[in-house]
């Protein structure tokens, strides 16, 4: 979206000149957002355009619009096709505020901005168009409409140290003002203002969620509304270390609610635990180090009372990591790093930056973008992991295409064990020293230390960046294709193939459309699929495509990957399926949560496996779901789906989304273990690997020496053995 | 005309017999191999594709409704002179049903006739379900006209032995599982690998089942059902050649002109057909747990890759489940009945007195748990006459008598006579052979009473596995489950109060020794059988030799103890059971088996022969590792 108005060159000579003059006007009228939609439509979808309607009808309509309606009202009316606002009413005092909200100005060219518009107007950072739009890009997250202080920044009133948990849900995913709700007419409706989804009403999700899960709104269960502070286990702590502790002036909280924050991830049984019922063991003590000399003094009380600690990221864990070992007797510190939360330093000769482990996702890249930086590493958590975490537990992200997963990222990193600091001598791009000891850290899960501070690759934020969609007849088409263009190497930053429970899942949070003109259109793109390519709306499935770099570059090789899919029957299918398909997989976290409300439980598991065997895999585990919910006495077919949402050259990671209504079964959690298990079992029977990127943590124990063998748990174990001799480490992650 | 519109796999991806052969020629499987092949043998690729293609095309089926059609019209008329009535379990047929659409699945019938395959499809066809894919012997091939006709019904046609051509086997494996994997049409094939002669079914084959299981274990498919089909006859069309060919006449090699011979059959009643279509069992509940993943894991799927050791043993497991399975469900009709009880009661039997007997042994049948064709309301006497007279050609009755049927036996040479004899035998034997599986453990145990030096249970059960083991390869047992095996045995034998138990021992009772004795004679003629045969190897074979020098031999040998009168164990002289007494010996150990590039070649242990000998004597105790759990 950024940069769009470029995107005239591509448009016929008449078409750009009358462009240009309804530009002027548009700017008068303080309404360019008609203009820059117009011309940020995608190119493709301006072709299909041209074949049924004339582009006159269509100049005809902008200045109908224009006439009519004052400019910062809903953009997507003339944004044909596009479903999605570019951003939401901006204020509407002061000149230049009159400019919609999304619509700024920077120099004599416009820039769209999706987010933060304001920072803008009030010129105090007035910047070149590249920069103005690195900013805008490089924070990237476009799926977020305010970029309001991290969560992590905030500070307690009373003081004490800013634990920001304030801001999130205490029994659920994510912000505490973001969520799916059932209004007052039954429609389904995201709260919040931080999601391009925040406000919208979705108009079709009822049906669908009735339709796949048999469920029903009137049977709904609620939630206890905050925590019972009498049900939580007691702080047990060493009075020796308390006063050991204070000495070194880190600041610490036996405070219940603290406690219960740091002692689960986001499975599924943990959350339900929190909704309905308590952790038998919590951390005793939470402390919040600033510091790398913080983190040694920690480490070194741990070893001196022998106390178990756990460090604690940004809790966004799906393998029971963080839930504490019932049997552990010793006092259990929660290390929380979120704190440690600084830019260390950054060399833009050698494209590194030195971060503190602590730093969330999208603060690191905010705080990068402010230099013209990004990492590049968006994992779906990226709102709240912090960078400790994904060295942890070897984290992917979304554009790894072009920036690589974390082990291809990290130059260098600093954890402290009880044996000492672990690091190397120098910081270069590769050594040849052995078995490289990163390889020890990265995917430990917290077993060994606490990563304190890590050197990261960093990449200037790049110009440009454009997203995409393709349909195919069918899943098999689907993959083929994604085999191809993992064999000529030219995957964008990002492709993901959804398969059609998921693309209709998609379909059902389309939000509301607001003019008849968009929905005929939609009619009308509709029919074409369906009718005049014929393809069956219940077989096909969509790619989505993300793509990032230099203006030129960028549309190249967009007209490689859909050349390419064009061979395999695909059609390109617009930006905003794309873009909408990105949204869904931040947005789909806080899904569960309005399903736990209505008796339907669900998770989502991921693997990796060979192409050859990817079509063979989906199948067969989304059949063995379905059959081991039958098997289990689950009443309604279960929704069981997946995408291919990695490309590797010699294979592909695909993700599951898996949920049941569970009306009339006695002990849910039970049994959806017992599924989400054979569903494991199959992905290993069907050479799929234990985990792509969510780790093993305690969910995925029993798999480890299936996994690797016996020799090479020995070998992990030795590691640990003399790393932590008296496992002061004592997660029980991973062996 | 039929409407016909059978249900089909939900998965599949309709496709022509044309594409699914080049289907097979493109696949990476079968390109592989090619292009192996090309490298060793220094030959151009494309000329092994033209191989490929060839053997492709021998191989393929061609079917087309028209001819499925027309096969109906035909057999529904040849049908009805034949037979009866034919009987088929409905429930079983709409289980089949179920199972079509589901997964793929793989038709495993009991193999005596012919008729099987014909029976089948037509079945299949009236009950508007999916004609299966057969896979028949080439020889079929040799039968103008039918050949093509049966190709066109569905019939893929494979070598009898192809083991050495990786080209053909590549190939033929490939193009059973793309029918597969594609949910094309029902596989059907015979776990016997051919038509048992002798109505016992036949050790089962592994090569079409571990081909048909691949897909599953390589996890192309979610999973396969396997259903076991029993049909049984209540009279065999082929009986007669069976009992020459068993005797060493030659099989008529199949042509069209000996069809149009055997017309005349058509005039001859065959009675009653009864198909048991089994449940369906899903293969992936028979594997989990069992299979270890990372042989597949590790290896690129299309990579031809010889199956570990547990793979083996799995394969090999289902199919001997298969088969017991099959055999559970056959139907046995009072004829079996009447057979075994005048076989011990040869040349004449008193008709009362045969009634009687059948009617007391059709109460042990279904103590034992055989499955008799036998309405409550028919009377015993009825019944052994209707099936007198549908069997006439092998018993009648002679002045309330029953006797053999051995036409021309009082005149003509000594020889003449034996021979005429044999093949009444063992035309009889074909049906009493039919109630050995229900009666196998039980019987082994009660001849292991009588071999065993006492009454100890550890010495009856050393004595029931010796025998286990000895006819490994004549009746079915399921591997290594000697001990569940022999107290299956004992718990039917204690059923029937003709054994009773105690902590240590095993003795029959007074009331049950008739039934022990009937038990033992019934299987004596195996025991003699293999003793004769036994000798025969330790006396006569000094050198090494192979399968076509034993059989004349071993027959000629039982042939002049026959004529000589020293023995009247007839049905040794059946190629079968000299076949089946071979290879147990091969497996006890006392015969080498090695593999020349004409076939096998034997080699024979005297020492070893002589001592399962003596045990069979008894004269030395057999000795065994006596499981613990005794």
């Amino acid at each position: 979206m950024v940069n769009s108005f470029t995107q005239q060159a591509e448009l016929p000579l008449k078409v750009k000149q009358s462009i240009n003059s309804v530009h002027r006007i548009s700017l008068w009228k303080g309404s360019a957002a008609i203009v820059c939609s117009l011309a940020y439509d995608r190119v493709c979808r301006w072709e299909l355009l041209k074949q049924t309607c004339s582009a006159f009808v269509i100049l005809l309509f902008c200045v109908i619009r224009l006439s009519g309606i004052p400019g910062n009202t809903d953009l997507f009316d003339v944004r044909w096709g596009c479903l999605w606002p570019l951003g939401t009413p901006g204020p509407t005092t002061g000149p230049e505020l009159e400019l919609p909200a999304g619509i700024c100005r920077a120099e004599d060219k416009i820039c769209h901005r999706g987010t933060d518009s304001n920072q803008l107007i009030t010129g105090q950072h007035s910047r070149s168009l590249r920069d103005a739009c690195a900013a805008d890009s490089g924070v990237l997250f476009q799926h977020l409409v305010h970029f309001e202080e991290s969560w992590k920044q905030r500070t307690r009133k009373d003081g004490v140290r800013n634990q920001g948990q304030e801001l999130l849900k205490w029994n659920g995913w994510g912000y505490n003002d973001s969520k799916f709700i059932f209004n007052k007419k039954g429609q389904a409706e995201f709260t919040g203002k931080r999601y391009r989804l925040g406000g919208m009403v979705l108009p079709t999700f009822k049906e669908w969620i009735e339709k796949t899960f048999g469920a029903s709104l009137e049977h709904k269960t609620t939630s206890r509304t905050s925590l019972n502070v009498n049900d939580v286990p007691p702080s047990v702590v060493n009075e020796e270390f308390l006063q050991d502790l204070r000495a070194t002036k880190i600041s610490y909280s036996q405070d219940a609610e603290d406690r219960v924050f740091r002692a689960h991830g986001h499975c599924l049984h943990e959350i339900f635990v929190l909704r309905e019922g308590m952790f038998k063991r919590i951390p005793d003590i939470v402390v919040w180090p600033v510091c790398h000399e913080d983190v040694v003094k920690i480490v070194e009380l741990a070893c001196k009372h022998n106390l178990c600690i756990i460090p604690f990221g940004g809790g966004t864990s799906v393998s029971s990591a963080l839930e504490c070992p019932e049997e552990e007797k010793r006092t259990i510190v929660s290390l929380d790093t979120s704190q440690m939360n600084r830019i260390l330093w950054i060399d833009e000769k050698n494209l590194t930056a030195c971060v503190e482990a602590g730093i969330v996702g999208q603060d690191l890249e905010k705080q990068l973008a402010e230099s013209g930086f990004c990492t590049g590493h968006e994992p779906d958590s990226m709102e709240f992991s912090s960078l400790g975490g994904w060295v942890a537990t070897r984290a992917s992200g979304m554009k790894k295409n072009i920036y690589g997963n974390i082990e291809d990222l990290v130059i260098h990193i600093k954890m402290v064990t009880p044996r000492g600091i672990v690091e190397k001598n120098c910081q270069v791009p590769r050594m040849s020293t052995g078995p490289d000891i990163h390889h020890f850290i990265m995917g430990s899960e917290g077993t060994l230390g606490v990563v304190t501070e890590v050197t990261i690759k960093i990449r200037p934020v790049p110009e440009y960046q454009k997203y995409g969609s393709v349909v195919f007849p069918n899943f098999e088409r689907g993959v083929a294709c994604l085999r191809e263009v993992a064999k000529q190497r030219c995957a964008p930053a990002s492709i993901r193939l959804v398969d059609n429970a998921q693309f209709q899942f998609g379909h059902a949070l389309k939000p509301q459309v607001a003019s008849i003109f968009t929905s005929f259109l939609d009619g009308l793109k509709k029919f074409y699929i369906t009718k005049f390519k014929g393809f069956d709306p219940n077989i096909l499935c969509v790619a989505t495509l993300l793509f990032e770099g230099d203006r030129e570059k960028v549309l190249q090789h967009e007209k490689q990957v859909y050349d390419i899919a064009t061979k395999f029957g695909g059609l390109a299918a617009g930006e905003d399926n794309g873009q909408r398909g990105y949204m869904l997989t931040f947005v789909i976290a806080y899904l569960r949560d309005l399903g736990l409300d209505y008796y339907v439980i669900g998770e989502s598991f991921e693997t990796s496996v060979p192409w050859d065997r990817v079509l063979d895999l989906c199948r067969n585990v989304k059949e063995r779901i379905v059959r081991e919910c039958k098997e289990k006495g689950v009443q309604f077919a279960p929704l069981s789906t997946c995408r291919v949402t990695q490309t590797y050259d010699a294979g592909a990671c695909v993700y599951f989304y898996f949920a049941f209504n569970y009306r009339g079964i006695s002990d849910p959690i039970h049994v959806y273990e017992q599924i989400e298990r054979a569903a494991r079992e199959e992905i290993l029977a069907n050479g799929g690997s234990l985990s792509h990127h969510h780790g093993v943590g305690k969910l995925r124990k029993r798999w480890m020496k299936e996994s690797i063998s016996d020799v090479g748990l020995g070998m992990l174990r030795s590691v640990k053995e003399y790393v932590d001799p008296n496992n002061i480490f004592g997660n029980k992650n991973l062996l | 005309m039929k409407c016909y519109t059978p249900v089909i796999y939900k998965g599949l991806s309709p496709c022509k017999p044309h594409a699914i052969k080049s289907a097979v020629l493109q696949s990476e499987q079968v390109q592989y191999v090619i292009k192996q092949l090309a490298k060793e043998l220094g030959e151009s690729p494309d000329i092994i594709q033209e191989e490929a293609t060839e053997i492709l095309d021998e191989m393929g089926h061609r079917m087309q409704l028209g001819a499925v059609r027309f096969f109906a019209f035909t057999l529904s008329k040849i049908f009805k002179q034949l037979f009866q009535r034919v009987c088929v379990n409905e429930e079983g047929m709409q289980r089949l049903q179920h199972a079509i659409q589901e997964h793929p699945v793989v038709l495993l019938p009991s193999h005596r006739s012919y008729v099987d395959f014909l029976m089948l499809s037509y079945l299949l066809y009236t009950y508007d379900l999916a004609l299966p894919v057969i896979a028949a012997g080439i020889d079929f091939l040799g039968m103008k006209i039918v050949g093509e006709l049966l190709r066109r019904a569905g019939a893929f046609f494979m070598r009898r032995s192809f083991g050495g051509n990786r080209l053909y086997w590549a190939v033929f494996a490939e193009y059973v599982k793309t029918m597969l994997r594609n949910g094309y049409a029902p596989i059907e094939f015979f776990l016997e690998g051919t038509r048992s002669r002798t109505a016992k079914t036949l050790t089962p084959k592994f090569g079409l089942l571990s081909i048909v299981m691949e897909p599953f274990f390589k996890r192309e498919v979610f999973d396969t059902y396997l259903v076991p089909i029993s049909i049984s006859y209540e009279r065999i069309l082929e009986e007669s050649l069976y009992a020459y060919e068993l005797l060493g006449v030659p099989k008529p090699k199949e042509s069209t002109s000996g069809l149009l011979k055997a017309r005349r059959i058509l005039s001859d009643n065959f009675g009653t057909i009864h198909i048991y279509v089994g449940q369906p069992v899903s293969l992936r509940t028979l594997a989990s747990g069992r299979i270890n993943r990372c042989p597949y894991n590790l290896v690129p799927r299309h990579l031809p890759q010889k199956p570990s050791e547990d793979i083996q043993e799995f394969v090999s497991d289902v199919a001997y489940k298969m088969e017991l399975l099959q055999i559970e469900n056959m139907v046995l009709s009072p004829w079996v009945l009447v057979a075994a009880v005048l076989l011990q009661n040869l040349p004449a039997m008193e008709f009362e007195l045969l009634i009687e007997k059948t009617l007391w042994l059709k109460g042990l049948t279904q103590t034992f748990g055989g499955f008799i064709e036998w309405p409550d309301n028919l009377c015993a006497k009825k019944a052994v006459l209707s099936g007198l007279t549908l069997h006439s050609n092998i018993a009648c009755l002679v002045d309330g008598h029953v006797v053999l049927n051995d036409k021309g036996v009082e005149d003509g040479a000594v020889g003449e006579i034996v021979f005429r004899r044999a093949l009444a035998v063992l035309m009889c034997a074909t049906y009493r052979n039919q109630l050995l599986n229900v009666f196998v453990r039980p019987a082994l145990v009660a001849i292991a009473l009588q071999m065993a030096p006492s009454f100890r249970k550890e010495e009856v059960y050393s004595c029931f596995s010796f025998l286990r083991d000895v006819f490994s390869d004549e009746f079915i047992f399921f591997p290594g489950i000697s001990l569940k095996d022999f107290e299956e045995g004992c718990f039917l034998l204690t059923k029937c109060d003709a054994i009773q138990t105690s902590q240590q021992e095993i003795y029959p009772t007074d009331k049950g020794s008739g039934t022990v004795s009937f038990l033992s004679a019934m299987f004596r003629p195996f025991v003699e059988g293999y003793q004769l045969i036994f000798r025969y190897l330790s006396k006569e074979m000094k050198e090494a030799f192979n399968e076509k020098q034993f059989i004349p031999g071993a027959r000629n040998f039982v042939f002049q103890l026959l004529e000589k009168g020293s023995t009247q164990c007839y049905e040794a002289l059946s190629s079968d059971m000299q076949k089946n007494a071979l290879s147990a010996l091969v497996q006890l150990g006392a015969v080498k088996r090695k593999k020349t590039p004409n076939g096998f070649t034997y080699n024979v242990n005297q020492e070893a022969v002589s001592k399962i000998l003596d045990m069979f004597d008894a004269r030395i105790p057999v000795q065994k590792p006596v499981a613990a759990r005794l």
